[in-house]
């Protein structure tokens, strides 16, 4: 089973990552042993098994419409590797 | 090219602000334009270890407004995320609904009381809860090398509706988009601020062109960046033109090339193609985790559905139907909103007349309210005392013109109408004066009465100028009436 390295570039495409030919080698051989790893799952007959949405059996979790204090800015700001006291900079974003 | 010679087909996809005071997921404030980045928490900057929790009201909204579409309600409904990459989405992924949305199966009624278009259904296929992203600003003209990034918007509540390509011409998209959003402004449940993106609409555009090998149709393009619903209809209508051309030089077909993106640009009046991320449609949609399912039993939907209060269709045939309004007059007044209308309903209640109550009310109270730039609430000549004039009005008391003045002191005064015609010395002008006053007129002009003696009864209404000045609180129509008669005999 395990994954294709086709696979693996689409996937480090979405996730915009980039990657030397020699890595990519190596995490399609290592992504793979998860997937087969997961894969064992797939030996249950889950034929008469109700899908479910959640792992715990509880619904209808909800708070009040109420604000609460955000963070201040310039902590929240401290995180970020580029920013102009205002906002975070980020690479040129073009278009839409 | 003639105009029939194909069938456009318009879907849209519109995001509504809920008005909530905090966020879906937490509780930061959702207040529009405070400073950049200074309402956001661990929760929507999507710090690791941070939980979601549901804002009740939010979903409470989003109930309301499907109900209000005549959407079934799933009595079961889960969160998915929604995975891209972008530097508005700190958390990397979006939570929305993907399979299990709470709301699905709809319709919005359309119609225009011009009579341009045909009253039909707008099927909606799903109205869905997400949250929203941050906004990216770049200032190209500035030499920016970096695109600035503000969250205070991420996690903020929409509502996405998407209806049926079921419009079939640019002035029904837009026609269904002015009713969506009276609805939504009855409902209480968004302000529709299109300025401050509180409502956003996307067009899915495609014509239907009969040939001789049969129908075929175009590809599909989205539409984004249309700031007015007049820009809708712009943008939809040079895009119509734009894919008929197209079509007879390369004579592509649905299929044939990917949905395409193009961009409303408002200056230039034209859509623009929008650079294509093919790589990015894999969403790779999954249940959130962190957020539980909600189960909506029938005992909530009824109780949802009976808060509804009455809405603007149902509004305007009231209105068509206790007082005889003409649909363009009851569209009027129900586009004033739930406010304008109660003005309206006491108005036409107590002063017992609701045609002339229809009449005041847009010529005179609507013009009033633009010329002082306020609200209905604000205005400070309720419904019970303009009523006490309509009365006066109706039983022939005073004459139109005159009470358009008693109604500008009454409107800056807390007098009754009796009060100001008194002050004003309006007093009813009986019968026989009026007509001892038609026989002087007529005796000294004898021109005119020769001119209504051979059918040029309009001659009559220089009349009324002459008959003011001698007494100001003569009726025009009533003595244009005795003018008539007596003049025939005479
Ligand atoms: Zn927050």
């Amino acid at each position: 089973m395990g994954l294709t390295r086709d696979e693996v570039e689409k996937v480090s495409l979405l996730a915009r990552l980039q990657f030397t030919p020699a890595e990519l080698e190596r995490l399609t051989e290592q992504l793979g042993q998860i997937v087969d790893y997961v894969q064992l799952l797939a030996e249950l007959d889950t034929t008469h098994v109700e899908p479910m949405a959640h792992p715990v059996d509880i619904a209808n979790v909800f708070r009040p419409d109420e604000v609460r204090p955000s963070l201040p800015r310039d902590e929240v700001l401290a995180n970020a590797p580029h920013h102009d006291q205002e906002c975070y900079l980020v690479p040129a974003v073009l278009g839409d | 090219m003639s105009e029939t010679s194909y069938d456009i087909v318009i879907g849209l996809e519109i995001h509504v602000q809920l008005l909530t005071a905090s966020k879906l997921f937490c509780g930061c404030s959702t207040k529009f334009g405070a400073p950049p980045n200074t309402q956001t928490c661990p929760v929507c900057t999507g710090m690791p270890g941070s939980l979601p929790v549901m804002n009740r009201r939010a979903f409470e909204l989003g109930l309301r407004t499907a109900l209000a579409l005549n959407c079934q309600i799933a009595p079961f409904t889960k969160w998915d995320r929604k995975n891209y990459y972008y530097p508005d989405l700190p958390k990397g992924y979006q939570i929305s609904q993907f399979d299990l949305p709470f709301s699905s199966e709809g319709w919005l009624e359309i119609s225009d009381p011009k009579g341009k278009i045909e009253p039909r259904r707008i099927g909606i296929i799903r109205a869905h809860l997400e949250e929203d992203a941050g906004k990216s600003m770049h200032d190209e003209a500035a030499g920016q090398a970096d695109s600035r990034i503000d969250l205070n918007r991420t996690g903020t509540p929409l509502l996405e509706i998407v209806s049926k390509p079921d419009m079939r011409s640019p002035a029904e998209a837009k026609a269904f988009l002015t009713e969506l959003k009276l609805l939504l402004t009855y409902l209480e449940v968004s302000d529709c601020n299109m300025q401050e993106g509180s409502l956003r609409v996307d067009a899915n555009v495609n014509l239907h062109i009969p040939t001789p090998d049969g129908k075929i149709a175009t590809p599909i393009v989205e539409i984004k960046n249309m700031n007015s619903f007049r820009a809708v209809e712009r943008a939809l209508t040079y895009e119509a033109a734009r894919q008929y051309e197209v079509w007879q030089e390369t004579g592509q077909k649905i299929g044939d090339i990917p949905k395409q993106t193009r961009g409303w640009d408002d200056v230039a009046n034209i859509t623009r193609g929008q650079r294509h991320k093919e790589e990015s449609s894999d969403y790779r949609y999954f249940p959130d985790p962190d957020l539980v399912p909600v189960t909506v039993t029938e005992a909530t939907v009824a109780d949802a559905r009976a808060a509804l209060g009455e809405l603007p269709a149902a509004l305007r045939t009231r209105l068509e139907a206790t007082f005889g309004l003409t649909p363009y007059d009851s569209d009027v007044i129900v586009n004033q909103g739930k406010r304008g209308v109660e003005y309206f309903l006491e108005l036409a209640t107590h002063s017992g007349d609701g045609k002339l109550a229809s009449n005041w009310f847009q010529q005179d109270v609507l013009r009033t309210l633009t010329e002082q730039k306020i609200e209905i609430d604000q205005f400070g000549l309720r419904p019970e005392r303009l009523a006490g004039l309509l009365q006066k009005v109706r039983g022939k008391e005073i004459d139109t013109s005159r009470a358009r003045e008693v109604f500008a002191a009454m409107a800056t005064s807390q007098k009754s109408a009796a009060e100001v015609m008194a002050e004003l010395g309006i007093v009813q002008v009986d019968e026989s004066q009026l007509v001892e006053l038609c026989r002087e007129l007529l005796a000294a002009n004898p021109k005119i009465v020769a001119d209504i003696k051979e059918g040029r009864g309009k001659a009559a209404g220089a009349l009324i100028g002459q008959a003011k000045k001698k007494n100001p609180n003569v009726n025009p129509g009533r003595l244009m009436e005795i003018c008539l008669e007596l003049a025939q005999g005479m």
